[in-house]
């Protein structure tokens, strides 16, 4: 679709994982020239030299700050830069704070032609929140998991249970106290500890 | 506010920086001084300023510990939307400091012709190390301040320029945010900065930088930070507000009694809050820094304010001096209306309606501002008092 003249984007994210989904579905977007900038020494340096259209920053970033010196007026400033406001589409401004991100462009940039970089960057940004959230809760069901054969062992041992009982026992103790059975194991361990 | 039928506090979602000066805040919140008021409020905090504005201004907080100089500019639109923004309560007076690598230092110290606690002396240092680094072909020395609207962007230029040093010919001011200031000028990215607390101290603990100034030198009273609202959701709050002032004002009169100092740094300490040493956050507290590497010490009473002398209460003088500095180095145009806005974020009359203070602590300075250099301030003929500046953007 940008084909004839696909405007500079800069993405500044220090995280490779992310900034590599947003890039994906910025060139299936047809937009061809996207820089990603993950190291924030001399940021500016890096951003002059890139004189990109928009710049994309994930809002955990603290160098957001750097940016705005950009608003500033400057010799080391080619292009006057403007945070993307648009005070008649406050939905989207909400939308992508939530998502966590936000995005400058050079002034004069055309607004549809930004509406549909920010669009896309949302719902990158929120399905990499979405996969993360997944790992997350992958990583601490395993976790748990883990836990629970411990316990279980445990259990098996001292009280002379099958596999099967020790289970049981753990499952019927978390419903009586309204805890989570990881919970219930992870207080074997530690008793197990002490009393050892 | 408490409702007393169903005892259900009014819940507020209020973002801030992890800064020593945001004590008042957090100890409200953290020592139940918000709760009392019926309060049940919600700390978010943030890595950059840009953020606190942003979701100040979108409502997704209903205040925030802000630059007070932000405040000012959101309200008058200066690079950024236009969001009417009140300050009922300054949460710091003072608090940052220069801090200069140990090379800098060093060349400053040798082309010293004075008290190097006199920041007329230490400017025109300056500026002798800046004359010698241009005839030797040098890289200009690179400041790094926190924001373009900050206090500490404008602390740095007011002290150069009176040296004679012009902050944007001369030098490069370069925004860094403060958790990055430490790693840069040890790293040799920054000569110098102006920050806030805990970020002094630690450049000196590291053996990586010399406190040359408080800011207390440069001017004796700046409002710092300040408690922000939206304007609108101040005028349909009003009693969530005050309660939210009461809280502040009691949180930091606990704060500048001596006796609940170590509760008060043991607080702001917390992982979720500053999460720093405590004992670096007493020294703040206390305006007792180390100041270099070998372990010298500097007091000051007037290091950072947090309550005491009425720092509390809005000046409006403090927020149309901020407003000059704007003009002087080309951030805003002058015009008497943007001086009624700018002046009129800063609210007194809030700060002592909720408090019930009528007698207002009687001004220690003159001009309310107490410079080391220039005229006193007059925010009632600032272009007289601006062109009396030889170095500026207007």
């Amino acid at each position: 679709m940008a084909a004839e003249s696909s405007p500079k984007i800069a993405i500044v994210d220090e995280n490779p994982i992310r900034a590599a989904i947003l890039e994906e579905g910025l060139r299936e977007a047809g937009f061809s020239a996207v820089e990603h900038v993950g190291e924030m020494n001399n940021l500016l340096a890096r951003i002059y030299q890139i004189d990109p259209d928009v710049i994309l920053i994930d809002l955990e970033n603290p160098s957001r700050d750097v940016l705005e010196q950009m608003f500033q007026v400057s010799r080391a400033v080619r292009r006057p830069i403007a945070m993307f406001v648009d005070q008649s589409d406050a939905a989207s401004i909400q939308a992508s704070v939530d998502a966590g991100v936000s995005a400058y462009i050079v002034d004069g940039f055309r607004k549809e032609r930004i509406k549909s970089i920010i669009d896309l960057c949302i719902s990158r940004f929120n399905a990499f929140a979405k996969l993360q959230d997944e790992l997350e809760r992958t990583k601490t069901a395993l976790e748990e998991r883990k836990v629970i054969d411990r316990a279980k062992g445990i259990l098996m041992k001292a009280k002379g249970l099958s596999e099967e009982e020790a289970y049981v026992l753990m499952r019927s103790t978390a419903m009586r106290e309204k805890k989570k059975i990881a919970e219930i194991a992870q207080s074997i361990i530690t008793a197990s500890e002490l009393l050892r | 506010m408490m409702d007393n039928k169903s005892g259900s506090r009014t819940p507020l979602r209020i973002g801030f920086i992890p800064l020593v000066d945001a004590a008042a805040l957090l100890v409200a919140v953290d020592r139940g001084f918000a709760r009392a008021e019926g309060l049940d409020v919600t700390l978010h905090r943030e890595v950059s300023w840009s953020n606190v504005r942003d979701k100040l201004n979108l409502g997704l907080f209903d205040a925030a510990h802000l630059l007070a100089p932000v405040a000012i500019a959101s309200s008058l639109g200066l690079g950024h939307v236009k969001v009417p923004i009140v300050a009922p309560f300054t949460l710091g007076v003072n608090g940052n400091a220069i801090t200069v690598s140990p090379a800098l230092h060093a060349a400053i110290m040798a082309e010293m012709d004075g008290d190097p606690l006199n920041p007329l002396a230490t400017a025109q240092a300056l500026l002798r190390v800046v004359t010698a680094r241009k005839k030797a072909g040098a890289e200009p020395l690179v400041f790094g301040m926190t924001f373009p609207f900050s206090t500490h962007n404008y602390q740095l230029r007011f002290w150069m320029a009176a040296g004679g040093v012009d902050p944007d010919e001369d030098v490069r001011l370069v925004v860094l945010p403060p958790p990055y200031m430490v790693e840069s000028l040890a790293s040799g990215h920054v000569d110098a900065f102006c920050v806030g607390a805990p970020w002094n101290s630690a450049a000196v603990d590291l053996g990586v930088g010399h406190i040359l100034h408080f800011v207390s030198d440069i001017l004796a009273r700046a409002a710092e930070k300040v408690l922000a609202a939206r304007q609108p959701w101040a005028e349909k709050n009003p009693d969530v507000l005050a309660a939210l002032i009461r809280a502040h004002d009691r949180a930091a009169q606990f704060i500048e009694t001596p006796d609940n100092r170590a509760e008060a740094a043991a607080i702001l300490a917390k992982p979720e809050f500053i999460d720093i040493d405590a004992e670096v956050i007493r020294r703040t507290l206390d305006g007792r820094l180390k100041i270099s590497p070998d372990g010298k010490v500097r007091e000051s009473s007037r290091y950072l304010l947090v309550g005491r002398e009425g720092a509390a209460r809005p000046d409006p003088v403090q927020a149309a001096w901020l407003y000059a500095q704007m003009v002087r180095w080309g951030q805003a145009p002058l015009s008497e209306a943007s001086l009624a806005i700018a002046a009129g974020v800063f609210r007194p009359d809030l700060y002592d309606a909720a408090t019930g203070k009528t007698v207002p602590t009687a001004p220690q300075l003159a001009d309310g501002v107490g410079a080391f250099a220039g005229p006193p301030f007059d925010p009632s003929a600032i272009t007289k008092h601006l062109d009396s500046f030889p170095i500026r953007r207007r």
